[in-house]
């Protein structure tokens, strides 16, 4: 075709598409939010939030002392003795609603500030963690005058107050995760998010104000481990701490002896295995989605490939050909894929891993995208010919690091699959259903995914087992977590 | 069957992470429907829920500035300028054809079109008023659209075009005898449409309408380039589903994983139901995407459309002088 016109472009390299800074509205302090209003901290400390892909800080943030969780629990203690128990089902749905409402008026505001506090892409703080986080409220906004027939016996109580701890990989999204199941169950909280990402949760604070919930109803301390233990230590009715499970062994043995409910949603290290039947081109992308979703900063991550060998170098060529595709940078570009490592110490720990890997006799594929000077970033990375006993394979990285194992027969991807100390997530790849339950049925995990991955949704039940901790958010199962049952 | 042999290879990326065809890749060649039907039958399958979210991600993308610049002017040079109305006219071909020349006579730099697309009684019309032009003039032919006719009338409809002066022929694939299973019939004729297309390049529209199923799709986009298609095209542009980015990319996904395997590299037409810039630049970023930047060429990519080149045209002003013209500016066709 010579006489064709000339192509005017060899490849679309995409401009910069830069969502707009100012539409987070950042302000230069942000207090703590006690019994309906924002306040500093007593003794006036104050911590600096940074944003990861920049290393500039963002804002100064309260740091709540023993003094501020007391105050916060009690204000929660007040309001659960004289609103909230009271208030009848009908009244809770209509605040949750609200809420939820609120949440879409104000979904740009906080993709903006949650990509720009955590690091994470525009496209998933847009598409994913705003939608799913008003999803969650809607969804437990109707049960919240159900709860009768919720399969927990007639007229099932409330705890009381709960402690509510929340990890920073997604800020807004597991505060809606804690916060709208307990409310809807009758419980008022103190909600503590994490040190490095504290500002979603304060814009949720304001949109609570906004919504009208009584004063009290909820409390959010902001602050470092110290504030977290302090929230443990305190007269609380239950304990809900989605982290590391470090951090939850220590949490378990501080409320062990104590009249506390406790919920953990711990690490993991979830095998995606794929068999040689599977739909290729969707395998591809689900590993990518299971590895490289959020930097990796997902405690169900897909971070053990686990593929039949008879087309482990066809998936792989396919894969590498797809990670070095992936657009890493500037998290507000509408374009950028992958964003920021949320923080200097992350970053150190995700270097620390995969240099182990290279030591331990992995092979090592980094994508050659070029990365920002400034701010904290790693590119995303596979491991080959990695062997049950290296700790890339074992360790939860946290980060866009994966591990490839094979396997030979279902049997033994299943045996893979399941040696680990963990077993929150586990997908499963293939266009043979009989296979894909026979699998399923056999994983030691709390959620099994076939064909796909990293995909939530308010009414289904998520959570893990052994040390990927115990009790269940979302769904129905997600109210029993919050009811005297 | 008839012995097919691989076009030149055309790998002209110099990017060294881009495409390139496996050690000793060539096009296989089919001596029996059975072999046929174990090829398509080992193509992997593809999962629907995936392949759409996969196609509503890249839909995300956004083209700013220069990029969305460059992308409008090849998406315009990437358009089959399209009229296959019963109530086609020689003056309807004519003042098409000379919009494809010159889509914005007001901004001369503007590219024209890749080809003006006829039916083949129309074809010598629009050679005259394209001549010298460097559009291509292309026929739809085979009994198009619904291809429910005997071999020898589609090779006779195929030969009106040629002898006319068609550059390309777009034929249909019997969609019943590929349903029915019948797949050595449907390469066959094929094979037999390319011959008789001689020099002319041969699209071939699978109706993806018609084919429901991606799995389809995929194991109909492999038939075609076995049997020697130098395009697949998703439509006709003449059922109630036509062109869709889901569709689109698991062509794409065809295209390259046959251009890798075989060292060939075939075209993909998206046609009818394409009216916007916007449709048409999330196209651009899926070829980008799935098959890569060696296909963003007319060469290798085409917008079966008509109506979508005004918006291109309004889109272009707009993003020269920052306003919208006045539709009025733009001719209609």
């Amino acid at each position: 075709m010579d006489d064709a016109p000339a192509s005017t472009l060899s490849a679309l390299e995409y401009d910069p598409a830069p969502e707009s800074a100012a539409l987070a509205r950042l302000r230069e302090r942000y207090g703590l939010f006690v019994g309906g209003a924002f306040v500093e901290a007593s003794d006036g400390a104050t911590f600096e939030t940074l944003n990861p892909a920049t290393e500039e800080p963002l804002a100064h943030v309260a740091r709540a002392g023993d003094a501020d969780v007391a105050a916060a629990v009690a204000a929660a203690r007040r309001a659960y003795d004289k609103v909230w128990r009271k208030t009848s089902g009908a009244q809770r749905a209509k605040y949750l609603y609200r809420i939820a409402r609120l949440i879409q008026e104000r979904s740009r505001e906080l993709a903006v500030l949650e990509s720009l506090d955590n690091g994470k892409p525009i496209r998933e703080s847009r598409d994913v963690d705003v939608p799913l986080a008003a999803a969650y409220f809607f969804y437990y906004a109707g049960w919240a005058d159900k709860l009768d027939h919720a399969g927990f016996g007639p007229d099932p109580r409330p705890l009381g107050v709960a402690g509510q701890i929340i990890p920073w990989n997604f800020p807004l999204l597991m505060a809606a995760w804690k916060l709208a199941p307990a409310l809807a169950a009758g419980n008022t909280c103190v909600l503590k998010p994490a040190e490095t990402t504290p500002l979603s949760a304060l814009a949720l604070a304001e949109i609570l104000q906004q919504a009208e919930l009584p004063d009290g109803v909820v409390n959010v301390v902001t602050g470092d481990g110290s504030t977290g233990a302090a929230l443990v230590a305190s007269p609380v009715d239950k304990v809900a701490f989605t982290g590391s499970t470090e951090v939850g062994k220590l949490i378990q043995r501080r409320v062990a002896g104590r009249p506390i409910r406790l919920t953990l949603e711990l690490g993991g290290k979830g095998a995606n295995i794929v068999f040689d039947d599977a739909p290729i081109d969707e395998v591809v992308e689900g590993i990518v989605d299971g590895i490289f979703f959020n930097q990796g900063h997902v405690c169900c991550a897909g971070s053990r490939l686990l593929v039949q060998e008879s087309v482990a170098e066809e998936v792989l060529r396919r894969l590498r050909r797809r990670v070095d595709q992936l657009r890493v940078g500037d998290p507000l570009d509408k374009n950028t894929d992958v964003g920021a490592i949320n923080s200097a110490a992350q970053l150190e720990k995700i270097r620390e891993l995969t240099a182990f890997g290279e030591r331990e006799g992995a092979t090592r594929y980094t994508s050659p995208c070029a990365l920002p000077e400034r701010g904290y970033w790693f590119a995303p990375t596979v491991f080959t010919d990695v062997a049950q006993t290296h700790r890339i394979a074992r360790e939860e990285v946290f980060g866009p690091v994966l591990s490839v194992l094979t396997f030979r027969t279902p049997e033994e991807a299943v045996a893979k699959a399941n040696n680990t100390t963990y077993g929150l997530a586990c997908g499963v790849w293939s266009e043979k259903g009989s296979r894909t339950l026979w699998v399923a049925e056999r994983l030691r995990a709390g959620v099994v995914w076939a064909n796909t991955y990293n995909r939530f949704d308010p009414a289904s039940p998520f959570g893990g087992v052994r040390e990927s901790g115990f009790g269940r958010e979302g769904g129905r199962h997600g109210l029993e977590a919050y009811l005297d049952v | 069957m008839v012995e097919v042999s691989p076009a030149p290879l055309r790998l002209v990326v110099d990017d060294e992470r881009a495409l390139r065809p496996r050690p000793g890749a060539s096009v296989p060649v089919v001596e029996s429907e059975v072999q046929l039907r174990a090829l398509l039958r080992a193509l992997s399958g593809v999962d629907a829920v995936g392949a759409e979210a996969r196609a509503a991600k890249l839909a995300t993308r956004s083209l700013k500035r220069e990029t969305k610049r460059a992308a409008i002017d090849l998406a315009l040079s990437m358009v089959d300028l399209t009229t296959l109305e019963g109530a086609d006219t020689p003056g309807r071909v004519a003042s098409l054809c000379a919009k494809a020349r010159r889509p914005d006579p007001e901004e001369p730099d503007t590219p024209t079109v890749a080809a003006v697309c006829v039916y083949p009684d129309l074809v010598s019309t629009a050679k005259t008023h394209l001549a010298g032009s460097g559009v291509r003039v292309a026929s739809v032919a085979t009994a198009f659209p619904s291809g429910r006719a005997s071999r020898a009338v589609k090779l006779l409809d195929v030969a009106d075009a040629v002898v006319a002066g068609a550059d390309e022929v777009d034929m249909v694939i019997d969609r019943g005898a590929f349903l029915a299973g019948r797949l050595g019939e449907v390469f066959d004729e094929v094979v037999a449409v390319r011959e008789a297309c001689g020099p002319a390049h041969l699209k071939v529209i699978l109706e993806v309408g018609e084919l429901v199923t991606y799995d389809n799709v995929r194991r109909a986009s492999w038939l075609a380039m076995l049997a020697g298609a130098d395009f697949i095209k998703t439509s006709t542009g003449k059922v109630a589903v036509n062109a869709t980015l889901p569709t689109t990319l698991v062509m794409l996904e065809a295209v390259r994983d046959f251009a890798e395997s075989t060292g060939r590299l075939v075209g993909v037409k998206a046609a009818g139901g394409i009216r916007t810039t916007k449709e048409a630049l999330r196209y651009l970023v899926v070829v980008n995407e799935t098959a890569g930047s060696a296909w963003l060429d007319p060469a290798l990519f085409r917008f079966g459309a008509s109506s979508l080149v005004n918006d291109l045209l309004l889109q272009r002003r707009k993003q020269r002088s920052g306003a919208y013209a006045r539709p009025d500016r733009i001719s209609v066709d």
